[in-house]
């Protein structure tokens, strides 16, 4: 008995849990206890391995017992547990989010009985994803997030959300084959899926061949990354769906690209060098994300633009491949996985209370409803990079390790970074006045001043105005007091944060798979 | 490794056919296309397995077949399967809500790119004869509409119409009524107004 054989249960616990709340489809408390039950025992088991990994060396559990080649190896380092336990409190948020609004709507928005099972595969798929120790398992991970995706995108299945549900699902699934396809090429020139062996035989492939193989993962995994010129589909398919799938999407879906991408940069091709290529990447997604959230008036998609431009800081410091700069990438990482969940939230709760979420039709909130007010002002001043939140942290540490670098593309991306962080305050600002500051009658003169913003088609639609159960502020403000808690506790955060960039641009040893064989 | 000519011929064109066919607007083209490519890319996962050999595990000696890709092949087959099949859902009611079964364009998208041309425009009236900033201001704003009958004689109108929605303008009035009228009388209403 090892501590290595309770890495499974990281997977096997959701999946676990989405059976029996498919089988307790009608026995709608039945389903919320055992989710919640469910990720908050997750939430704990990556608490612990954590520490675990944190005081020693990574665990590697080989799956059903088979020799390395061929076995299915799970790998959980300080990164991964990190990632698991964030992800876990945002699942668990945004699920009594959704609680709460099924509640209260008689569960029109969340039919439960596909909600809770599709949910918890998607946690199920997110978990394995951070686990997976060779790509095909990665792959896995991916497709049983995807799926559960999917489901969940389409909810309801109204004509809005099929339409953008089709986009989501097609790009998905080109980027699935992509992904695929790259596995397939390396498994034929390496001869194996395992990741700590693909980067240990990487080095003996002539640099074209390298080369060809770590595009077409970055391509793949960008698609999912939402790194321009591969973002397009993101603003289009995430505002329609259930504000809580928006938030639970946002915050984590494009992160595990984010994720992939790392392990692909750091572990699996450390001498293939397509830093500059990534760093224009990194530029243009920074700036055209921005750009887009400025020209928009409707919440969902400022918020959605935003998320585009911010994944181009996270490519930025991964591009710079200095342990400074992977560690300021992971925390930047983690601050924003609980920000941007919490601003979509907090638009959720907006739309429920002003029966819209356009800007120009959203008025007189901050009198309204004081506490929406400050779950929107402090996640959006955050996501500004205004100190002293976490975001004015991470930002910092990304521009402080480009300014080490010091060539002259890094000072240009340093001030794309602080034109972008102000673009985002600007745009997120914007909305603030007009929706929460604006006076009910207002003056001609102010409208006369947002007319060019013209009208949002989304937005037109005004839903009525409905009942804000407390748990969903409670979710919302649980998560606000998350992201100050990232703030309050940068110290040792980033302390982490600094170990994982140093461990990562090590090599995985295959002592640690060495160990698997023994035991097995 | 030696592998066989025919089956790199083979997956070269379902690649090439997949991609063709995703490229189109309607779903069941692209749900087609989709299943060709799964299975390019499984017919890559059977080449890089290399040579052809006997059953492993089986306890015989000799040249055996590499078994990993075939375990990778099988997991990806189900999940083609699966994906398929809720593409399959997702088409179905598509087309149950009287949208075709085509990919759509984003309203919101389409009223920006409006804006922008009538923005482009006001600049256009003041810096008078700048031609190149007037390219959609005349046109209806849908350059991207799936073709249809109406729009070219060798065309049988025979696949499900693109009904444009309300966003688009006027251009409802060409679009050919009636087709599936009893399935979704309020989309009709919306194209006309």
């Amino acid at each position: 008995m090892s501590l290595s054989l309770l890495v499974p249960l990281l997977v096997a616990l959701p999946l676990l849990g989405a059976a029996v709340t498919l089988i307790g489809g009608r026995r709608r408390r039945l389903q919320v206890v055992v989710s919640i039950a469910t990720l908050s025992i997750t939430f704990g088991l990556a608490v612990f391995l954590f520490a675990v990994v944190d005081g020693g060396s990574p665990l590697a559990v080989s799956v059903g017992g088979w020799p390395l080649p061929f076995g299915i190896v799970l790998y959980v380092d300080r990164l991964a547990a990190l990632l698991v336990a964030v992800s876990s409190v945002v699942l668990l948020a945004v699920l009594l989010f959704s609680v709460g609004q099924g509640a209260a709507d008689g569960d029109d928005d969340t039919p439960v009985s596909i909600f809770h099972p599709s949910y918890l595969i998607l946690a199920a798929g997110i978990f394995d994803a951070f686990i997976a120790g060779d790509l095909f398992n990665l792959y896995v991970g991916f497709e049983m997030l995807l799926v559960a995706s999917y489901v969940l995108i389409t909810l309801g299945s109204t004509e809005s959300r099929i339409r953008t549900g089709v986009v989501y699902i097609v790009v998905s699934l080109v980027s699935s084959v992509l992904f695929l396809s790259a596995i397939a090429v390396i498994y034929g020139a390496l001869g194996t899926v395992n990741m700590a062996q693909i980067a240990e035989r990487m080095a003996e492939l002539p640099d074209g061949v390298q080369l060809v193989l770590h595009l077409l993962l970055l391509v793949a995994f960008s698609v999912k990354a939402a790194v321009f010129p591969l973002s397009f589909w993101l603003p289009d398919s995430y505002p329609t769906a259930p504000a809580p799938v928006t938030a639970v999407f946002a915050g984590l879906l494009t992160k595990v690209g984010v994720y992939a991408l790392i392990r692909t940069e750091t572990q699996l091709f450390p001498d293939s060098d397509v830093n500059t290529l990534l760093l224009i990447v990194a530029l243009a997604t920074m700036i055209v994300g921005v750009l887009g959230a400025v020209a928009q008036a409707e919440l969902k998609r400022i918020l959605s633009f935003t998320l585009v431009s911010h994944v181009g800081y996270m490519v930025f410091g991964l591009a710079m491949a200095t342990p400074a700069a992977i560690g300021a990438t992971i925390y930047y990482m983690v601050h924003h996985i609980v920000v941007q969940t919490t601003l979509f939230l907090a638009v959720g709760l907006i739309e429920r209370r002003a029966g819209s979420t356009s800007i120009l039709k959203v008025k007189g909130l901050l009198a309204a409803a004081p506490v929406i007010a400050a779950v929107y002002l402090i996640p959006a001043l955050n996501l500004g990079g205004l100190p002293p939140f976490s975001g004015f942290i991470g930002k910092f540490a990304l521009l402080d390790a480009a300014a080490q670098v010091g060539t002259p593309l890094m000072y240009t991306l340093i001030v794309a970074g602080i034109v972008t962080s102000l673009l985002t305050l600007y745009a997120l600002m914007r909305a603030w006045n007009l929706s929460f500051w604006r006076e009910e009658d207002d003056s001609a003169e102010t409208e006369a001043r947002i007319q060019h913003l013209g009208t949002a088609p989304a937005a037109e639609e005004v839903s009525e105005r409905r009942v804000i159960p407390r748990i969903m502020t409670s979710a919302t403000v649980g998560m606000v007091a998350v992201s100050v808690g990232l703030t309050v506790f940068a110290g040792p955060l980033y302390d982490i944060c600094e170990r994982i960039g140093s461990a990562l641009l090590e090599p995985i040893s295959l002592v640690d798979l060495g160990e698997v064989e023994e035991e097995s | 490794m030696n592998v066989s000519l025919t089956l790199v011929v083979v997956m070269a064109v379902l690649y090439a056919a997949g991609v063709y066919a995703m490229l189109e607007r309607s779903l069941t083209r692209v749900l087609i296309g989709f299943l060709l490519l799964g299975n390019a890319t499984n017919l890559l996962l059977m080449i890089v397995m290399g040579f052809p050999g006997i059953a492993p595990f089986a306890g015989d000696e000799g040249r055996q077949s590499d078994p990993l890709p075939q375990a990778l092949m099988l997991t990806a087959i189900v999940i083609t399967f699966a994906v398929s099949a809720f593409l399959l859902a997702l088409i179905y009611r598509s087309w149950q809500l009287g949208q075709a079964d085509t990919v759509e364009d984003d309203a919101e998208d389409i009223a920006l790119r409006m804006r922008a041309a009538e923005a482009e425009q006001v600049l256009g009236a003041e810096g008078a004869g700048d031609e190149a900033t007037t390219d959609f201001v005349d046109v209806v704003a849908s350059p991207l509409r799936a073709i249809d009958g109406a729009d070219a004689l060798g065309l049988l109108p025979d696949a499900p119409v693109d009904i444009p929605t309300s966003a688009y303008g006027a251009s409802g009035a060409q679009s050919p009524d009636g087709a599936d009228d009893g399935d979704r009388p309020e989309t009709d209403e919306e194209g006309r107004s």
